[in-house]
């Protein structure tokens, strides 16, 4: 039976509850604003149940850290902001090409470069999806308030065990230290990781593309060859055939892919009727739902998409969006990322309008996309 | 050399209307270090509270140029512009006779842990340019997190004080020692200093920026918010950490080890611990395993040094 005990906390510390919950057993970190009180309420409650946590000498080492204590066999997560995601990337990229399980927070904060540590942002959106070099792909999650916080951190677990792939979880600053009653399951059901059976079952090669190889913790017995390399199935490196690298390349891409009906969450509100359309992700779609209703007590009828997963994407909610709308509004705390998805997915059929915002800590506020839509509609 | 306090020059070059803390380590350290400078000198300063500090907006602090690059990396800027000046002195773009200082500075989290590598680099390569780690022994501008400074025993937001307090378990040895690393890039010059001893500070850094090649100064640096301490104990704390032997005044020149501030008879470390809010949760058996820790350290310097200069702890 699960229970629900209800907490008040911030969104930070919602991100380590839900980790919590989710068996996380190894948090690694280094700190930096505004995710610091991930690490602070780790360092306080994870050795209390058993749990390891590490403070390393800089990102670099946090995420290769979180690497070799995931093949240790550890439930891993480690929780930065922008210029400490930007460190990590590379091994991100390494997480993704040996199929190594873990969650990484990115607590977005103003860019680029030390940009407005304290202050909110949603420019990393991109970087979340793109940062790494060659084709990979790794999900992408954005909840929108602390309860979400938890409930999604418990399903990038879950994604992340069960698909062998690290995942991200995207807030912003305002999500982070904003503070709202929560309940907590007392327990969630978090996939095992697979081991090999028998020697037939390979750690880096599986029959069904939507399906991820067993893995094999080190110091097990297996002889397993971990490599960042092109490695065949069985994890021997080929750094110089074509089918190997290729073959390898699109089962990563088809496993992540081939999942999106698992991955892929979007919450739509008045879509069935809209003139207006919003898509949007993050703490600013808690202005948007406000806006959305202050637009139909005025007759006129609004609608939004909010995106739950922004990595693997559906176009689909966002097409059914403009094809009601006269125009839709993407407004976000960035000079426009989002706003390129949008165009993609519904081209020339509806206006579109990116309303970009970012620094000083300033929310999008309700009122002002009341008043775009209001003009835009020439009502 | 100045002898005295009142020697040392009037000049200002970190000014006031900066934001550090009232009675901030740090603060000290640095407007004595651009006063031994002068004006022909560029700062490289890494992210940390002194960066936010003395950069507040509208205004800054500093009459000489001045960049922040990012946390890990301000040897690594100032390695690229002392070979850039390098080169266009060679070119004659510049004056080769124009005699300009690059000074980079961090604090412990930029210079221990995340910045070690680009400070090994920079002393490897061997760069004209002075490296000045202000160490208050966390990570302050964050939040007050632990750090490869950390001492034994101090409470940080990342070594919060539980039911079982694992002493000596989770850090066995006293804090990573940058006269070793120093000595292990054979640098030309490495010293340490201690805003209680302002004089033997600004000869050091004179010293320091008279030698061409790498220089490295560790300056201990109070922090009155992170170690719980009473701003007007700045001194007195740094005083204390000197009569303990967990700070030792000492330069290292030419291969040569030599202490600047001796001292025949040591007090217990008790004596510096209960000074700080940091150290209140410690017991009387986790004292004597610092005081050993300490007295280990000590006995360290005195065989490098060849005689005994830090003297036993008074009964």
């Amino acid at each position: 039976m699960i229970n629900l005990r209800r907490a008040f906390l911030t969104g930070n510390e919602a991100i380590a509850e839900g980790a919590l919950v989710a068996g996380c057993n190894f948090y690694v970190g280094y700190p930096i604003t505004p995710s610091s009180e991930i690490m602070h309420y780790m360092a306080r409650e994870l050795p209390k149940r058993g749990g390891v946590f590490f403070q390393a000498e800089d990102e670099i080492a946090t995420i290769n850290i979180a690497i070799g204590a995931s093949w240790g066999g550890a439930r891993v997560m480690t929780a930065t902001s922008g210029p400490g995601f930007s460190l990590m990337q590379e091994g991100i990229g390494y997480a993704i090409m040996t199929e190594t399980p873990l969650v990484i927070v990115n607590v977005m904060r103003v860019g680029p470069a030390t940009g407005q540590a304290t202050k909110s942002a949603q420019g990393d959106l991109m970087q979340a999806r793109w940062g790494r070099h060659g084709d990979q792909v790794a999900p992408v999650l954005a909840p929108e308030s602390p309860q979400e916080c938890i409930e999604l951190v418990i399903k990038a677990f879950a994604i992340s065990e069960e698909l062998r792939v690290p995942v991200i979880v995207l807030i912003d600053e305002f999500i982070a230290h904003m503070r709202e009653v929560v309940e907590i399951p007392s327990e969630v059901r978090i996939p095992i990781r697979r081991r090999p059976k028998d020697p037939s079952e390979t750690p880096f090669g599986s029959p069904d593309p939507r399906v991820a190889p067993p893995m094999p913790p080190l110091g097990e017995g297996y002889y397993v060859l971990v490599t960042g390399s092109t490695h065949n199935e069985l994890g021997y490196r080929d750094t110089r055939s074509f089918e190997t690298h290729f073959k390898l390349a699109k089962r990563l891409w088809n496993k992540v892919w081939l999942n999106i009906d698992k991955l892929f969450e979007y919450e739509a509100w008045g879509i069935e009727d809209s003139e207006i359309g919003f898509v949007t992700f993050g703490s600013t779609s808690r202005s948007v739902r406000r806006a959305c209703k202050l637009l139909r007590s005025k007759g006129i009828k609004a609608g939004y998409v909010r995106l739950k997963t922004l990595w693997p994407l559906k176009l689909d909610p966002i097409v059914e969006l403009s094809e009601k709308s006269r125009a839709v509004i993407v407004p976000e705390l960035s000079l426009g990322q989002l706003v390129l998805d949008v165009e993609r997915g519904i081209g020339d059929s509806a206006k579109i309008i990116s309303y970009g915002k970012v620094g000083g800590g300033e929310p999008i506020y309700p009122s002002e996309l009341v008043k775009l839509a209001s003009k835009v509609l020439g009502k | 050399m100045p002898v005295s306090i009142r020697d040392i020059p009037r000049e200002e070059y970190l000014v006031s209307g900066h934001r550090l803390c009232p009675g901030c380590g740090a603060g000290i350290i640095m407007r004595h270090l651009v006063k031994a400078a002068g004006k022909n000198t560029i700062m490289v300063v890494a992210t940390g509270c002194l960066e936010v500090s003395t950069t507040y907006y509208p205004h800054t602090a500093w009459k000489i140029p001045w960049i922040h690059v990012a946390f890990e990396n301000a040897a690594s800027a100032a390695s690229g512009i002392e070979a850039a000046i390098k080169a266009l002195k060679r070119k004659g773009i510049i004056d080769p006779k124009k005699d300009i200082k690059v000074i980079a500075v961090g604090g412990d989290g930029g210079t221990f842990d995340i910045g070690f590598q680009a400070l090994s680099g920079m002393l490897e390569r061997g760069h004209d340019v002075l490296y000045l780690v202000y160490d208050n022994e966390a990570y302050m501008n964050t939040g007050i997190q632990r750090s490869g400074s950390t001492p034994l025993g101090a409470w940080t937001t990342t070594t919060p004080i539980g039911k079982k307090w694992r002493l000596g378990e989770w850090r066995p040895k006293y804090r990573k020692e940058m006269l070793f690393v120093a000595m292990a890039h054979n640098i030309p010059y490495y010293a340490t200093v201690n805003p209680a001893y302002i004089t033997d500070m600004y000869n050091k850094f004179k010293k320091a920026l008279s030698i061409k090649g790498p220089k490295l100064i560790h300056a201990f640096s109070p922090c009155i918010p992170g170690w719980r301490m009473r701003e007007d104990l700045t001194i007195q704390v740094g005083r204390m950490a000197v009569l303990t032997g967990v700070w030792v005044n000492l330069e290292y020149e030419n291969g040569v080890v030599r202490v600047t501030t001796p001292v025949p008879k040591r007090k217990p470390v008790k004596e510096y611990l209960k000074l700080q809010g940091r150290f209140r949760h410690l017991t009387d058996e986790d004292i004597a395993l610092i005081q050993k820790a300490v007295d280990e350290y000590v006995a360290r310097i005195n065989k490098i040094v060849g005689k005994e200069v830090i003297g036993p702890v008074e009964s």
